[in-house]
Formats: C-alpha cells, structure tokens, sequence
C-alpha cells in the first residue's frame, strides 16, 4: 500500500527577526536575488557575484551549542548562498540591524560619525560586516584590539574612502552600547525547527539537506550525480557566473556530525562540513605558525560560509589549506555507504581537480596529528594582496628533527613539503624531502633542497603569476624557512615577513 | 573654533540601506531585462549573425542587433567611431555585437549564450608599441615643444635616457554600469542612468533614435562610484536600455554582470614612455624629451583629451627650460581606454618623477633634493615659473608645503634611521620617497567650463537645490547645499539637493575633471545670490535700511534692528508676489586653449599637494607594505574638510592600487583574464597603512573660486607616487643607491622579486 507523500515543508527562516517560510523556490535561487527582487531589501547589492566584493554581506544566525549563548553569527555573502541553505537560520540586512525605538545602531551612527562612506554602495556590506563584529565582540570584557577590525572588515570592498574611516568606525562604535539578544534568537531559531529534514522540489530541481550523515550517504549512493553543496563558496559561482543549471541538490550542512571538531587518539579531528572559521580557530591553538594563512585565506565571509572539506576534495591547486595539511600529514577519511577508508590526504589527487574519490563517497574528516617538540612547521602564502587573494605560492614545510644524543647531531628524521600553485594538484617536493632527510638542519642542507624543488615542480604561467616567478619565490621560501627556524640565531618574523613589521607598525 | 563638519548627505541612508541606487528603485509593471552579446574575438569580421537559438530561448522578448537602430548607430564621446553595437565587424574581445531582452535578467543572460555567430578573425593589434610602429593611431599625434630641447639635453653637462611603463587601470566603482529606461508619451523615453555625463546620455540617445533631445529625459540620483569610468562608458548601456524600451514600448532594464562589465568598459590609459634628460651635477633640469605611446584600445574615446592632459602634466611641480614632449594614442584591439581619475594628468606626471628619480641616482643625491632643486620658482615673474605650455604658475605653494611636510614627517631624521635599519636586515629592506604635485584645475578644453543651477525657496522657508553636477560618493550636493545654505544664511538642515535631472539644468558637462564643486557650486551660489539678493531688496523696502546692510545669517535676516526669522520673510515675500525660486550660471573666467599648438592658458588655478611614503620590502619574495604615510595637500579652503579628507585619502590609495597592486592581464587572444575581483585586485583593508597621518594645507584660493576652496577629486591620486618611488627606494638599497632600481608599474610583487635580484646582482649583495 503506498503511503501518501508526506507534503513537502518549506524552507523556514528568520529574516530580520520575523519567521517566514518560502515554499516556492528554486535549488539555486540565490540569497541576494530573493532579498532584493522578492522581499523588496534593496540595501544589500551585487558588486560582483562571486563573494570578492562584499556589497552583498548579510549576517547569518546559527544555533552552535559551542557559541555564546548558543548562537552563532556570521557575515556571509548573500551573492553566492543559495536560499535554501538558509534554512533553519536567521538572515540580518542592513535594514533590520536599527536599534530599538529605531535610531541608529552603532555600526550605522559610527560610519555616520566617521565619514565612513562615500558613494555609499559598499557601505551596508561594510554596516554588516561591523555589525558581527560588534555583537561577536560583545560580552568580551576588553575591547577587541584595532587589527581585529582589519580582519573581520577584509571581505569587504571600498573603492572611494581608502578604509581609513572605516577603521575608525570601527573603534568608535564600541563606544555606543547596543546590547543584542542572543538567548532570545536562540529560542526562536529552535522554534523554527521541526526535526523534518528539507526536501524541496521545484520545477527547476531539487534540494535535499538530510539531517545525518546516514541518510546523507545514502542519498549519495542513489544520487551519483547529484551536486554536492557545502558552503557555496565555489558552487554559488557556477551558478552566477557559468549559468550551470543544477536540478538536484544534495547539502550537506544540515549533517551536524560533519561539523564536529575533536581530538581524538592525538589526532585533531575535523569534521568535513566545519566551517573554514571553525577549522582555523580548531587548527592555530596547535600550530600558532598557521595565524597567517588563517587570516589571508580568502575573507570572514567566505571562510564563515565554505568548509574545510570543500577546500580538500575540491583539490584546486590552488587551495590554500592542503600545503599546510599534507606536510602536517593529515589523512582523509571518505565515508560511502560500503564503509569507510582513510587516505593520506596527497592521495587524494590524481591530477587536475581528479580526486580517488568513488561516486558514491564524500569527505567525511580530514585529521591531522598533533605536534610534537620535534617538529619544526611553517607555511607561507604568497599574493599580490594580503587580503582575500588567491596563492602565487603556497608553500608548507614540516621538518622532525630528532636532538642530539650523545655523539650523533640533531638530525632531520623526516621532512614534509607541500606547495600550492606549482603544479596541477597540491603536491609533495619529493625531491626536495629527500635532500634534506638524514641531513643536519644546516645552511648546506637548505641550499640542497633549494635546488631540488627546481626538479620536483614544473609550474605554470597566468595570470597571478610567471612560471619563473614561482620556481624563484618557492626556493625563497625555503630559504625563509630556514632563517626562521635555524639552530643559530633564526630570525623573528619582523624580520622576514613584512606583514609583521606592518601590525608592528599599528598603533 | 571648530565647527562640526556635516557628514555626506546621504550618509545616513547608506548605513541603513536606503540610498536607492538605479537596480534599487522599484520596478514598472511589465519590466523587462536585457543583457549583451559579446565578440568572442578581439578582431573579426562577423560573417553570419544566427541569434535564432536566441530568439527562441525561454522568455526572450526580442533580440537586437546594430540593425535595429532606428538613426545613428555610435556612441562615441568624441569622435564617432563607436557603434553601440558590431556592425559587420568586431574590434575587440568583449565588445557588444547583440542585446536580448527577455522577462528576467537571468533569461536574457541564458539566452546570450545561445548565439551562432560565424566570425572570421582577422589579425588582432594587442600590443600598443607595434600599433606605434605601425603608426596606427585613433588621433593625430600630439606634441609640444618648448626651447630647443635637442641643444638642451646635448649641451648638458649630463644625460640620461630610458623607458618607462605605468600600467592600466580597472575603475572597478562597486556599483557596476546599468541603465534602466522606459518609454513615456509621444515617442519620450525616461533613461536612469549611472552616469557621470547625463546630457551625454541624452544626446547618444537622441541621436540614436532619431529624435530630438527634448524627447529624453535622463535622470541621476547617484551613482556607487565612478571615477570617470562612467562618463563615455556608460553610454553604450543606457543606449541599448532605450533602444529596448523604445522598440519594445516596454521599461527596459540593463545590468551587465561585473564580469560583462570589465569584459565591454574601457581602462585608464596603459603609458610606455621614452625619456632623455639633461641635467648638471645637482640634478638641475636643463631639457628633456618625453615621448608617449598610450594604449587607447580600439577607438578615440576620450583619447585625445587624457593624451592632451598628460602633455600638460609632464612637468608636474617642476621648471622644465626646454622640453619636447609627444604624446601618441595607439590604436589596439583592446577596449577603449577611458577617462579615468586624473585623466592622463597621473601618467604625465609619472614619467617627469621617474626621471627625477633617476637623476638622483645618478648624482647621488637625494631624491627629494634634486626635486625641490627642480620646483618651478616660488614667486612668479622672476623667470623659472612658466609650463611648457605657456601658463604662468601664479600660485606656487609647493615650497613651502613640501618644507611642512618634510618637517612633519621627519623626512631627513627617518632617511638615516632607513639607511640603518637596512644595514642591518638581510631579507627585509625599507624605503622612504617624498613626492609633490602639481595639478592644473579646469577641462582643457575651455567650454567644458560652464555650470548650471536652479534654487526654489518654498514658503516654509526650505530650500530645494538642483544643478548640473552628478554625485558619485565625492559629497557634491553635500558640498552644493553647504554653499547655498551658506549664501542663504540659513543651517544645511533647510537645503536638500535632487537628482541631477537634464529636464532641469540643460548642456551640462560631465562631472569630471575634479571641477564638480568650482562650477555647480559657482552656479548654485549664483541662483542663491538671486533670491538673497531679492529678499534683502525687500527686507531693505520694509524696514528702511540700505538692501546692502541686510545681513542673512543663523536662520534669520537682519535688517537694521529688525530681525526676521528666515522662513518668516520668505512668507511675507510670497505674499508679495516675490520671485522665490531662481537659475544661476557659471562660466570659469580667463581660460583659452589653443588645441593646434597645445598653448595658452587652460587651467584656471592649481591645486597642490605632498605625500611621504615608507614601505617594507621582502627582497625574497617581493612583497611589500606601506608602514607609514604622511599626506599635506592643497584644497585651499576647504569646504567641508571631512569630504576632502576623504577625497585625499581614497585617492591616495586608489593610486596606490594603480601603481602596485592592480594588474591587468590579458591573454595572447586579447581576452582580458582580469574580469572579476577575484582575479583584478584592487586595495584591500590591510593595505591602508597603520600609520596614516593626513592633513590639510591652509590655502585659500587666490582665484575666486566657490568660497576660496580648491578642486580635490583627482591631484590626490598623485600622491601615491610616493609609495613606488619608496619601493623602489627599497630596492636602490640593494646596491647602495648607486643604479637606478629597474622597476615598472604596477610594481606587483613578481616586478619588485625581479627588481631586487637585478638589484642584488648588480650590488653583490
């Protein structure tokens, strides 16, 4: 006997505080375009369509038992999230942020104060962005330090002020107290879930977010096909710039096991679908050496939104988080219906953007083991701009170095080096490893692998950067390595990294 | 006593989002959508035109090609040489060959897609110095010459040549192009336009359908930025939105994606330049020769008039006694280089730093040395204060603002603490650069100079202005209610400033060239004047005092001992069948330009300004950070220091973007590959230096110009040279400042990695 098909329930969501539920929707209608063309909030805009610009950041509230209060916030640009992704969470504009009795909050009133906007299109992604500053910051009993602002402000874009004002807009709306309630969204995000996972159909597809991992594998298995979505980092873009029309939707971040972070038998366990946010903030405490890379990969908005997982099994050569993780020699655990298996996280990559991935397997875990005093570790970026851009060069090194002992000198037990940008996949310098196994940490040793890379890395030329450039700069790496981790007199990063002498500068 | 400074006037409406912008505005019944066909080809013949995959896509309302337009197919600011869409032939990758229109924007964009167009690629020009070669220019060649520079340069007792090379530029205004235009009655059309140029707009339009320009009403509330990117380039979309709406009898909405945006609108002008200089031992100028080649892509454009400007600013703040300088627009099949912040005035200036720089290598001196060595004289009339072009420089300030600077900065205690930090740092090298300038104020060409504005007083006593100026973020109405509130007497709260609209102020030029305040601000004055001037007539009649003595001030007019609240006499003078609304005109006095021979007297005053810049340098990798700069510039008296403040700072670090970190790249085919900002990088937070010290200089204009206050939108920009010349300071550092570093912009860290090692070869370091 066939049961009747249970209605199909609609994407609920908070939007500036009022509940709403959309029944009609297409899989990949964007955020922005129903904020703007269905709801009438022309405050948000489309600078660019791909999450670079931050015209079009928007504040979204999540339950996260691990945050304040239990709800986390987070800017997010609203170009490239899919409206069904929404589900179950609390979206803020521009225009619901006002305080009570309807004045300015104090994001608003300090950008007023400051000068902080010109022509004024960027400044509501700006407004929001400082908003999710001002309320994450809020509780803390000190002041978030002036360089905070920096980095929750480097998604977004200014092309009139030079950021100056900004920054102070930033400082002085700690100023002016606005308290946010945290428990009472909490409460009303939980009322907001029914325990129904989505389902969505819709003439132009469908968009499934299963609620465990089971029936996420499952759904897999019978979907082969279907588009995986995580954080719509990279998805969002195939849609607003490719125009790809994808009919079936299978999202993965209504899967909380995916999210989880632990430690588990001295390993660090990442959960495929964590937030980039989450799996920095999980990674730096244990290699304070990542902070940089943490900061520079891509912006708040972007790291909020996209997964680690997303970054792994994308495989992009260019992905900023694998250097570090194959030379921490982190492991992937890909989960199918038929069981699970781990791999060594550079096995991943069988070649451009090809993963051993099967069809009917997704990312479940990336785990990294945890250090030890022998390990000597950096990782270095390399772009035109600090802010959100995309690795010239992206390199890792992770040395074992066991101590001396008697007679016998500290020796380089095991070397790890990893590059972004310098071939088609992220890879190991095999050759390089091998000139610096067994040897002394010594300037001899270095100078050995130096040259080495030249035979484990063919790059390429485009538009970042030359194939010369990048042979050049992927030695100088090397060579900063080991000024900053020589036995004798290594130096301090103010006087090896330029970003250092600039926070140095900061008053 | 400070007073508080009034923050932009609708800074209140950005925070919250209610600034509507032209997407913002709520859409008429029946709206439809259009978006672009681009050539795939940076040169083609189109042998078959098949769009009917097009035409049959879902939603597709029509599709559009140069054979729909009813008269004139260009939209060519200057020359026209612009078809708005390829008639037969495609000139670059990018350029617009057909228009669908279809119910939602997403359709239209689907169904661009879907064209069959056989095009037969003909050889493509891609690289400016072999169009030169080729002597393929989109204007005549210009030049200027002064004194025998030839004698100059072999008679000095040193000469220097080289090549220089300052790279393009992406506006990349947040608010991308867009148009929006419906059809009114009787063949009308009402375009919103995001436009520095209405009256352009109107025009192209006009001309493109065939009717006359009182048929098209083109409006402007404001745009998300411009930066003369939105002048002559804005017009082929509000062209194809009208030409929608008019076939179709429909509202017609045209936003291209930013992708589409890049792909189609024109860069600031790519400059190679040839340089010779001959100069003594202290780097005393005695001649040069600068030679141009800008990459003006596939049309004139605005072409002819950047090149014009970049001769005129090839001295920048320097005395130059014998000078001959060319200046060649080369034709290539690339988008059309445009007007962009500066306007060539940047490029021009760039080469005369360069060389300077140079020279202080050469002589080893120091570089802010043999600058000062080279100002034009301090007071005009004794010799050494006439541009090459003939113009007197009557308002030299650069003395003793560079002297202010210098001092404010440190700049000498600071070059020793360098020279020691860098004796002792392996890896990292700082360098420090102190660089002026000098713009000239007012268009070239001298009938650009003319404004227009309208006041109405209402009979509650607020006041509603309109003028011919667009504001793009740059706080014009800010500035023009200041000013009107400020003749009126009356506080900022009772003037509001409408949309620039060109069924009010008619003929207007663009706002552009930094004059938006000196001109409107002038006309509004004007208009205000008018009004007071009646009022105070008849405050005078009624109370017996002279008109002259009727004062108007805080919201009240004071006539003898009678004081009347402001509002209280424009209702009496209502009553009294006064004229309370009034026009106002400006035309800048004193300005002549003689386009044959580049002489005369262009610019009606010029504004200066200085910037010192300290940047870290990694010799490893080539990457670098501005720790401190420290800004001194010109807006004589200012009239509203926040905006101004502002103005100098974005500028500062737009050019800093220009000259570092903005790189376009475009590929052997001519598809530029830099479309996005994921891939074209302008400056991010990081890059606005921590230590940021920005200042003023007291100046009242000696012209009489809108309250004594000095333009400010694009002389900032100059002041990032600064920051190149401190890389490359940096970089001398690499072999004790004995060579020239030799580095080009955009110095991109892969040019500053192949700077150093140069450096460091030569230097044996």
């Amino acid at each position: 006997m066939n049961r009747p098909a249970a209605p199909p329930r609609p994407i609920r969501l908070l939007l500036n505080g009022e509940a709403l539920e959309i029944a009609d929707c297409a899989p990949t209608r964007s955020l922005l375009t129903w904020l703007r063309e269905s709801r009438g909030l022309s405050g948000t805009k489309e600078g660019c369509a791909e999450g670079d610009c931050g015209a079009c950041t928007v504040v979204v509230g999540e339950l996260d038992p691990a945050a304040p209060d239990g709800v986390r916030l987070a800017a997010l640009n609203a170009c490239i999230q899919f409206l069904p992704a929404l589900d179950g969470k609390a979206v803020f504009t521009v225009e619901g942020i006002r305080a009570a009795g309807g004045g300015l909050h104090p994001a608003q009133q300090a950008m007023v104060d400051c000068h902080g906007s010109q022509c004024g299109f960027c400044t509501p992604g700006f407004v929001m962005s400082l908003w999710a500053h001002y309320n994450n910051a809020a509780g803390h009993t000190q002041r978030p330090p002036p360089e905070s602002a920096c980095s929750a402000l480097s998604g977004n874009l200014c092309r009139c002020t030079g950021y100056r004002p900004i920054l102070d807009a930033a400082q002085r709306m700690f100023a002016l107290p606005a308290p946010f309630d945290r428990a009472a969204l909490r409460d009303q995000l939980r009322n907001l879930d029914t325990g129904t996972p989505l389902d969505l159909r819709h003439p132009a597809g469908r968009f499934r977010a299963p609620r465990t991992l089971d029936a996420l594998l499952a759904a897999r298995a019978a979907s082969p096909d279907a588009t995986l979505l995580a954080g719509c980092t990279d998805v969002g873009l195939w849609v607003t710039k490719q125009l790809r029309d994808l009919d079936d939707i299978l999202y993965i971040g209504a899967v909380d096991e995916l999210k989880r972070i632990d430690v588990r038998a001295n390993r660090l366990r990442i959960g495929a679908g964590a937030s980039l946010t989450a799996a920095w903030a999980a990674l730096v405490p244990h290699w304070p050496q990542l902070a940089e890379i943490a900061e520079r990969f891509a912006s708040p908005p972007i790291r909020n939104a996209g997964t680690l997982g997303g970054n792994v099994a994308n495989g992009s050569p260019i992905g900023d988080s694998m250097p570090a993780l194959i030379a921490l020699g982190a492991t992937v655990e890909l989960a199918s219906v038929r069981g699970n298996r781990c791999l060594p996280l550079e096995t991943l990559y069988l070649g451009y953007r090809r993963t051993a991935m099967a069809s009917d397997e997704l990312l479940a875990a990336i785990e990294v083991p945890l250090p030890d005093d022998a390990q000597v570790f950096r990782s270095y970026k390399v772009a035109k701009r600090f802010d959100s851009d995309i690795s010239a060069v992206c390199a890792a090194f992770a040395l074992r170095i066991e101590p001396a002992t008697g007679s016998d000198a500290a020796q380089i037990v095991e070397a790890r080096i990893a590059f972004g940008g310098m071939a088609a996949t992220p890879r190991r310098a095999a050759t390089a490893e091998a000139a610096l196994t067994g040897q002394q940490w010594s300037e001899a040793a270095v100078r050995a692998a130096m040259a080495a890379l030249d035979a484990d890395y063919t790059p390429q030329t485009d538009l970042r950067a030359s194939a010369d450039y990048r042979r050049r700069v992927a030695r100088n790496l090397l060579w900063r390595f080991w000024l900053e981790t020589r036995p004798e007199a290594p130096l301090p990063t103010t006087a090896t990294r330029v970003s250092a002498l600039r926070e140095g500068a900061r008053q | 006593m400070s007073r508080p400074v009034p923050p932009h006037e609708s800074a209140h409406l950005h925070v919250t989002g209610s600034a509507p912008y032209v997407d913002d505005l709520p859409e008429l019944a029946g709206t439809l959508h259009c978006a672009l066909g681009l050539s795939p080809h940076a040169h083609a013949r189109i042998a078959a035109l098949d769009l009917e995959a097009v035409r049959a896509a879902p939603g597709v309302r029509a599709v559009l090609t140069a054979a729909d337009i009813p008269a004139v197919n260009d939209c060519g600011a200057v020359l026209h040489d612009e078809p708005i869409l390829a008639d037969g032939e495609v000139h670059y990758l990018g350029q617009p060959v057909f228009a669908v229109v279809a119910d939602t924007r997403e359709q239209a964009r689907h169904a661009a897609r879907l064209a069959a167009v056989d095009y037969a690629p003909r050889p493509a020009v891609l690289d400016p110095l072999e169009a030169h070669r080729q002597q393929s220019w989109v204007l005549p060649p210009l030049r200027l010459a002064r004194g025998d520079a030839e004698t100059a340069l072999a008679q000095a007792p040193l000469q220097l040549a080289g090549r220089a090379r300052v790279g393009a530029q992406e506006h990349f205004y947040l608010e991308g192009q867009i148009a929006y235009a419906w059809p009114t009655e009787d063949g009308g059309l009402h375009l919103h336009s995001s436009t520095q140029h209405p009256s352009e707009m109107q025009h192209a339009v006009a001309a493109m359908l065939g009717v006359a320009s009182h048929r098209v009403r083109v409006e402007v509330r404001r745009m998300g930025g411009g930066f003369g990117g939105k002048e002559a380039q804005s017009a082929v979309f509000a062209c194809i939105a009208s030409l929608a709406a008019q076939r179709l009898q429909r509202p017609v909405k045209l936003r291209p994606d930013r992708d589409d945006d890049m792909l189609v609108t024109g860069k600031r002008h790519a400059v190679h330049c040839d340089w010779a200089a001959g100069f003594d031992t202290d780097g005393l100028l005695h001649g040069v020769r600068i030679d141009m080649v800008l990459d003006a892509g596939w049309s004139a454009d605005l072409s002819g008039p950047v090149a014009t400007r970049a001769v005129c600013h090839v001295d920048n703040a320097y005395y130059l006694p014998a000078a001959d300088v060319s200046a060649c627009c080369a034709r290539t099949n690339r988008q059309s280089s445009t007007a962009f912040r500066g306007f060539g005035g940047p490029q021009g200036a760039f080469a005369i730093e360069r060389i300077l720089d140079d020279i202080a290598y050469a002589t080893g001196l120091d570089p802010l040395d043999v600058r000062k060595r080279n100002f034009y004289a301090a007071q005009a009339g004794a010799g050494r204060d006439t541009t090459p072009y003939g113009q007197p420089v009557a308002d030299n300030v650069i003395h003793t603002l560079v002297a202010q600077l210098e001092e404010d900065s440190d700049y000498r205690a600071r070059r020793a603490q360098i020279a020691a930090f860098n004796a002792g740092s392996p890896v990292i090298r700082k360098g420090l650069a102190l660089t002026p300038v000098k713009f000239g104020i007012s268009f070239n060409l001298s009938h650009l100079n003319q404004a227009g504005a309208l006041v109405h007083v209402y009979t509650d006593g607020s006041v509603l202005v309109n003028h011919g100026g667009t504001e793009m973020g740059q706080g014009l109405n800010t500035k023009v209610a200041q000013v009107v509130a400020h003749t009126l007497g009356v506080p900022l709260a009772r003037v509001r400033c409408t949309a620039t609209d060109t069924g009010k102020v008619a003929n207007t030029s663009a706002t552009a060239a930094s004059s938006g305040s000196d001109l409107n601000g002038k006309a509004a004055e004007a208009a205000a004047r008018r009004i007071r001037d009646r009022l105070a007539t008849f405050a005078a009649e009624r109370t017996g005092v002279a008109a002259v003595d009727v004062v108007f001030a805080d919201d009240h007019v004071q006539a003898g001992t009678a004081r009347i609240p402001f509002a209280q006499l424009v209702r009496e003078a209502y009553v009294a069948r006064l004229q309370l609304w009034s026009d106002g005109f400006y035309a800048t006095p004193g300005l002549h330009w003689d386009a044959r021979t580049l002489t005369g007297h262009p610019f009606y005053y010029f504004a200066y300004g200085a910037a010192v810049s300290e940047v870290a340098v990694d010799t490893l990798t080539g990457e670098w950070t501005l720790l401190r700069a420290d800004l001194l510039h010109d807006a004589g008296r200012s009239i509203n220091p926040a905006i101004d403040r502002g103005q100098v700072e974005g500028g500062f670090m737009q050019g800093l973007g220009w000259l570092t970190l903005e790189e376009l790249v475009w590929n052997d085919e001519g598809r530029l590959l830099t479309h996005a900002p994921s891939t074209y990088k302008i400056p991010a937070i990081h890059d606005c230096p921590p230590d940021f010290r920005v200042r003023l200089f007291d100046n009242a204009n000696r012209e009489d110009t809108i309250l004594r206050s000095k333009a400010v939108g694009e002389p900032p920009l100059l002041l990032a040279f600064s920051v190149f010349f401190a890389i490359r300071d940096a970089l001398g550092s690499l072999a004790g400042h004995r060579v020239a570093p030799p580095l080009d912009a955009p110095a991109t860290p892969e040019a500053i990695l192949r700077a150093a090692d140069a450096m460091r070869e030569i230097g044996g370091t």
